[in-house]
């Protein structure tokens, strides 16, 4: 698409990694004064994308042009000095350095061959008063929320004369309020003629900002179409690379297992709470029932999990495992109960990536029995056989490092971990993020399958498709509290939206 | 005994393979240019030559070697290995001449075997619950916390010796460095003993997979139940007490204890040998390659005193050989390396 | 930059307080403590320890470690010795290569940390090691230093009031002071160092030149650490490859009881001053208590160390459990801000 006004054009561009090929042949462009959503799953290429563009990645074949001329960042220091900058979706400041001043770190103004704090100072405080911020920008930026981070993040790479502004979901932390401030911004950036490209996960979103949309899928480029040209239903479609009804492929009617209210209760929590995590909060989980755990990002769910594993400790409440009090003071504690936790963040706290599939899988075992009594390489053989089987892993050999499979197997060599050691709670936190359509499907299927067994699952997830396909109650949280319980004949996605929704009009 | 497949993994034979052609070729070096290299002599019942030379001198580095290797692969380091030898030996030759340091040349009351042995051990042990403590529940990183010790150790040393080298005889703590037992010297026999124990406790019972996972992920170990802050501590105490018994074999080898000089530098052979046998920082550990690490700077410092040069001066090369192993397993280095030859190739073709 | 009373400040306000109890208690104790002479005196018997502390500075700011510090010390102070006594080279062209030779040395060790992203501790453990070997490589024994231009150096200085002299090793390291203080303030090199140590990948991701900023702390530490050891031969007029064995314990510590965080990223030249101070007010304590082994010295550093870890600690915690809470209220921050 050659056009006058296009300030960056990216053709035929690829990258690879050892073993992915992470970009093949993508073209992209983007005109002034446009805001151009790239919308694709996790793994499609979206980020490597943005990264080959601000040179933290270098380019294996493909032209990138600028104004019509080749450009190369050879390094994340050139992209801002040609007028690409960047705002990443974790917030990229340094905590500890003041709001000024991380506003202009490698750019101070100097004076006398020193950098001069005064007019530093009263620069950023010009500057950040254009978003509609009135802060004490002599702080450390680490004294102030997320939100305000992630605009102080904006404003730092407005600072530099920006042609283009890349955000990369730069909306996932922020609430409904927070969100609409950031599009006016970005709004009146796009009427200075500003070309912005903008990567995120919410629908919703894209459509109430953006101009044009790119769809990636596993590294290559899928369409580029216009906002109005796209239903929503179409854009999922390409996304997704398949129509929406094969999607579905969970065992219907397989949700009734999930439902066994009448069940001995495995677990009562009673006003447990956590300040700074989650307010206090009553909830039951039933053998072989599956609890949904439904909120947005950072409503507490993660810290609900935390808590019922002794991660966290808890402040105030009681809980009773099996109508007995107990004390859950570490993760081992709540192991010995017979809880086990899968994690939300799969690489920093689930697998061990640097030992093999066998080890992973018989460590929570092995834990649990003891040092000195080492299963026999028989038996860990007999069991890791097993859950290979059993779960469908795919790698080469039990002996393979965890590290080198993908992120779904890897999910399944941690679930694998918990069922090796025979738990009857399983705290399930996120775990089909990032993985593929098929395996999420494979886990949700698993999930079904041990409730049916008897076990008691906590079932937490962004995709409310997939907590309303797999759970026999959802808790809704919102903000840090628990706001609602929706029993099983209640749940559809309008009632936890409304749930959801409910107190922020509060 | 059954045998594990597992065990020998191709993996575990390939990081061996390079620290074993070099030993190789220190050792053809020393063939060709050091007559008499592999003689074995039979004397009284007692094995002599070069090779057991080798051995002999270098069980303390084996051992610490053995120690260290634990920590290491937790993620963590100990530098105050010399300082515990150093404590070690002070103690031991204190409570063989209480009164030496006030001047008092005779000898008290014959002090039995097991309190010269046990006391420094117990004492060794109690540096490595600081270490461990320090590391694991206060969250020091290992590199600040035992150089604490390493500093201060030394100091607690010379305070116990008084600034003095303590010398003495007491026959059956000589036998401990100057000994023989079934033929061999017994600093030997004691490495042995280290390393079957060491194997029986980490590849027979599950805590060598347990350091290795504390090692490699911390965090994920303590969501599956592994106590990994306890498993710290127990190796911060186990190479403590393999330091120990090092320091125990210097000063009944040399009949002294020296405050200042026991154990000096003998960190960094550790942590050379350790490097070279290809253990990981935080996971994969191997004692054996440590062993073979251990040999190869023995025996690089053996040849290098043989060739007449200042023992001092083995620090040059032993620095050298650490940094040059861990430039050939960065990754950064393969790649860069890699990089710059594929880019010769295509300009040469 | 304003200094703030928060949480942060606490380990400085912590050290000066430390500071003047200790000299507080030996004024009660000994007569003569409380002296200018004493006082400057610190500043001459420490200061190539303070050197190098201000170097150390900025190395555990960035979020790095450097034991290679009390070896390179005894490297370039045989070095000159040798060149000076041996070779017959005016001390002059001797000290300029000693220098040259530091930064150089630094330099290579921070290629080798930033290049093949190897652990600062394993590089630079194998620097201390290096330039102990090659201190030993020079000589095995002390050699004296006898050279006019040193001694003129020795004897340069100024006449502060009738019994205090101020000698040039003593304005060298309040310059090296002056010095790192305006490097950490007023500078972009400076600031970038807090902002590796705060967060190194977001570093990265500003745009922040990390590798050179890192390269070029490492080299102005080595060459500190040569101007230390050139201070070192002037006090001592001599080369010794033994000298200032555990030195870098002493100067890890004055940094962190000056209030630089371990972790990186936060930190105060100014801080690293008083640190060095009282470090040598311990030992002047020692000194004047007379019956006390030199040993308690390492023992005193070594316990003062580790009291302000955990003070670092304890407050660190602290301070992130305010965070957590900050992030909770949100809401209310939002609420102040629209």
């Amino acid at each position: 698409m050659p056009t006058t006004d296009a300030i960056l054009e990216v053709r035929g561009l690829s990258k690879t990694f050892p073993g992915v090929k992470a970009l093949q042949d993508v073209d992209f462009t983007l005109k002034k004064g446009e805001i151009h959503a790239l919308m694709g799953q996790n793994g499609a290429g979206k980020s490597t994308l943005i990264k080959v563009i601000t040179g933290l990645y270098k380019k294996d074949g493909g032209e990138m042009l600028l104004d019509g001329k080749p450009f190369e960042c050879d390094s994340p220091e050139e992209a801002p000095k040609i007028g690409i900058s960047t705002v990443y979706q974790e917030v990229n400041l340094i905590p500890n350095l003041s709001v000024a001043e991380n506003i202009y770190l490698g750019r101070q103004p100097m004076r006398f061959g020193a950098i001069d704090w005064k007019t530093l100072n009263r620069n950023a405080a010009e500057a950040i008063k254009k978003l509609d911020l009135d802060i004490d920008v002599t702080q450390p930026v680490s004294s102030y929320s997320i939100a305000i981070q992630q605009l102080v993040a904006i404003t730092r790479a407005l600072d530099v004369k920006a042609r283009i502004l890349i955000l990369d979901e730069p909306t996932s932390s922020l609430d409904a309020a927070e969100t609409a401030r950031l599009f006016d911004v970005l709004r009146k950036l796009k009427s200075e003629g500003i070309g912005i490209v903008f990567v995120t996960h919410f629908l919703g979103q894209v459509y109430d900002i953006s101009d044009v949309i790119t769809v990636l899928r596993n590294g290559r480029l899928v369409g580029v179409k216009s906002v109005d040209e796209l239903p929503r239903l179409a854009l999922i479609e390409m996304m997704l690379g398949k129509s929406a009804d094969e999607v579905e492929c969970v065992e219907k009617g397989a949700g009734e297992a999930g439902d066994a209210v009448d069940a001995e209760c495995f677990l009562r929590v009673q006003g447990l709470g956590r300040r700074g995590a989650i307010r206090p909060f009553d909830m039951e989980i039933h053998k072989g029932e599956v609890l949904g755990l439904a909120g947005l990002l950072g409503s507490g769910r993660t810290e609900i999990a935390r808590l019922l594993f002794g991660v966290d400790k808890a402040q105030e409440g009681r809980i009773f495992v099996k109508g007995q009090e107990a004390r859950l003071t570490s993760p081992r504690k709540a192991i010995s109960l017979g809880f086990a936790l899968c994690p939300e963040d799969r690489k920093s706290e689930g697998i061990i990536a640097d030992l093999t599939v066998r080890e992973n899988i018989v460590l929570a075992l092995q834990a649990r029995t003891g040092i000195f009594r080492r299963l026999s390489p028989k038996k860990q053989e007999e069991i890791v056989d097993r859950y290979i089987k059993a779960l469908d892993i795919k790698t080469s050999s039990p002996e393979q490092k965890v590290g080198d499979l993908s992120g779904g197997n890897q999910q399944k060599v941690i679930v694998a971990r918990w069922l090796a050691s025979n738990p009857d709670f399983l705290i399930l936190d996120e775990p089909t993020r990032g993985i593929d359509v098929g395996a999420k499907a494979e886990i949700e299927n698993l999930i079904l399958h041990l409730s049916r067994e008897g076990m008691a699952v906590l079932f937490i997830s962004s995709e409310l498709a997939e907590v309303i396909e797999c759970s026999g109650r959802v808790a809704v949280l919102r903000d840090r509290v628990k706001v609602a319980e929706l029993p099983r004949e209640a749940i559809n996605e309008s009632n936890i939206m409304k749930a959801i929704a409910q107190t922020e009009g509060q | 005994m059954s045998f594990n497949p597992a065990c020998l993994k191709n993996e575990n034979l390939g990081k061996l393979v390079w620290p074993l052609v070099a030993l190789f070729a220190i050792v053809v070096f020393n063939v060709i240019f050091t007559p008499g290299f592999f003689n074995l002599e039979i004397k009284d019942g007692r094995l002599f030559g070069s090779l057991i030379d080798i051995l002999n001198r270098g069980a303390p580095v084996m051992l610490v070697s053995i120690g260290m290797t634990v920590v290491y692969a937790t993620g963590g380091i100990d530098l105050s290995v010399g300082a515990v030898i150093a404590i070690a030996g002070a103690v031991a030759a204190t409570i063989i001449r209480p009164d030496y340091v006030k001047g008092v040349i005779e000898y008290g009351e014959m002090a039995p075997l097991v309190t010269v042995i046990g006391v420094p051990l117990l004492l060794a042990l109690l540096a490595g619950l600081w270490n461990g403590a320090l590391v694991a529940y206060v969250g020091i990183q290992p590199i600040i916390a035992t150089l604490i010790l390493m500093v201060a150790g030394r100091g607690i040393a010379q305070l116990i010796t008084e600034g003095k080298i303590v010398v003495f005889i007491h026959e059956p703590f000589q036998f401990i460095g100057g000994g023989f037992l079934l033929g061999l010297p017994v600093p030997i026999v004691i490495v042995a003993v280290m390393l079957l124990v060491t194997y029986l406790l980490t590849r027979k019972t599950a805590l060598g997979l347990f350091i290795e996972a504390v090692g490699a992920n911390p965090k994920a170990s303590q969501y599956m139940g592994i106590r990994a802050q306890l498993i710290k501590i127990a190796t911060y105490m186990f190479c403590a007490l393999c330091a120990g018994i090092a320091g125990l074999i210097i000063c009944s080898d040399i009949k002294a204890a020296d405050a200042n000089n026991a154990g000096l530098f003998l960190e960094l052979d550790a942590i050379a040998a350790v490097i070279i046998g290809g253990t990981m920082w935080g996971g994969r550990f191997t004692v054996a390659g440590s062993m073979i690490g251990a040999l190869i700077i023995q025996t690089l410092t053996t040849t290098i005193l043989t060739r007449g040069i200042a023992p001092e001066v083995t620090l040059v090369f032993k620095a050298l050989v650490i940094i040059c192993v861990a430039l050939i397993q960065s990754e950064a280095f393969r790649k860069i390396l890699t990089g710059r030859l594929a880019k010769t190739e295509a300009g040469q073709s | 930059m304003k200094i703030r009373l928060n949480q942060k400040n606490i380990p400085l306000l912590a050290t000066i307080a430390v500071f003047f109890l200790i000299y507080a208690a030996g004024s009660f104790l000994y007569p003569g403590f409380f002296s200018l002479r004493v006082f400057v005196n610190l500043f001459i018997d420490n200061a190539f320890v303070g050197i190098i502390a201000v170097g150390m500075t900025f190395v555990i700011i960035s979020g790095e470690i450097d034991l290679s510090v009390g070896s390179v010390v005894a490297f370039v102070g045989v070095l000159i010795a040798t060149l000076v006594q041996d070779y017959n080279m005016h001390p002059l062209p001797a000290i300029l290569l000693c220098l040259v030779l530091g930064a150089a040395f630094g330099c290579a060790m921070g290629c080798l940390i930033h290049f093949f992203k190897l652990p600062s501790f394993l590089v630079t453990l194998v620097g201390m090691f290096l330039a102990r070997g090659l201190a030993f490589l020079l000589s095995l024994n002390s050699i004296p230093i006898k050279h006019d231009f040193f001694e003129a150096l020795t004897d340069f200085g100024f006449q502060l009031t009738r019994k205090v002299w101020i000698p040039s090793i003593a304005i060298l390291f309040v310059a090296v002071v002056l010095l790192g203080v305006f490097l950490s303030h007023f500078t972009r090199f400076g600031r970038n160092a807090y902002a590796i140590g705060g967060n190194q990948q977001s570093a990265i991701l500003m745009g922040l030149p990390v590798g050179k900023t890192k390269i070029l702390i490492f080299t102005l530490d080595g060459a500190l650490c040569a101007l230390a050891g050139i201070v070192y031969s002037l006090y001592t007029m001599s080369g010794y490859p033994l000298a200032c064995v555990g030195l870098e314990l002493d100067v890890i510590a004055a940094v962190v009881i000056g209030g630089t965080l371990l972790t990186g990223g936060v930190g105060y030249v100014e801080g690293t001053l008083i640190g060095v101070l009282i470090l040598g007010l311990i030992q002047t304590f020692i000194t004047f208590q007379g019956t006390l082994s030199s040993w308690w010295t390492k023992i005193a550093v070594g316990v003062l160390l580790f009291v302000f870890i955990l003070l670092q600690r304890y407050l660190s915690s602290a301070y992130s459990g305010r965070e957590a809470r900050g992030r909770d209220g949100k809401k209310a921050a939002q609420a102040e801000a629209a």
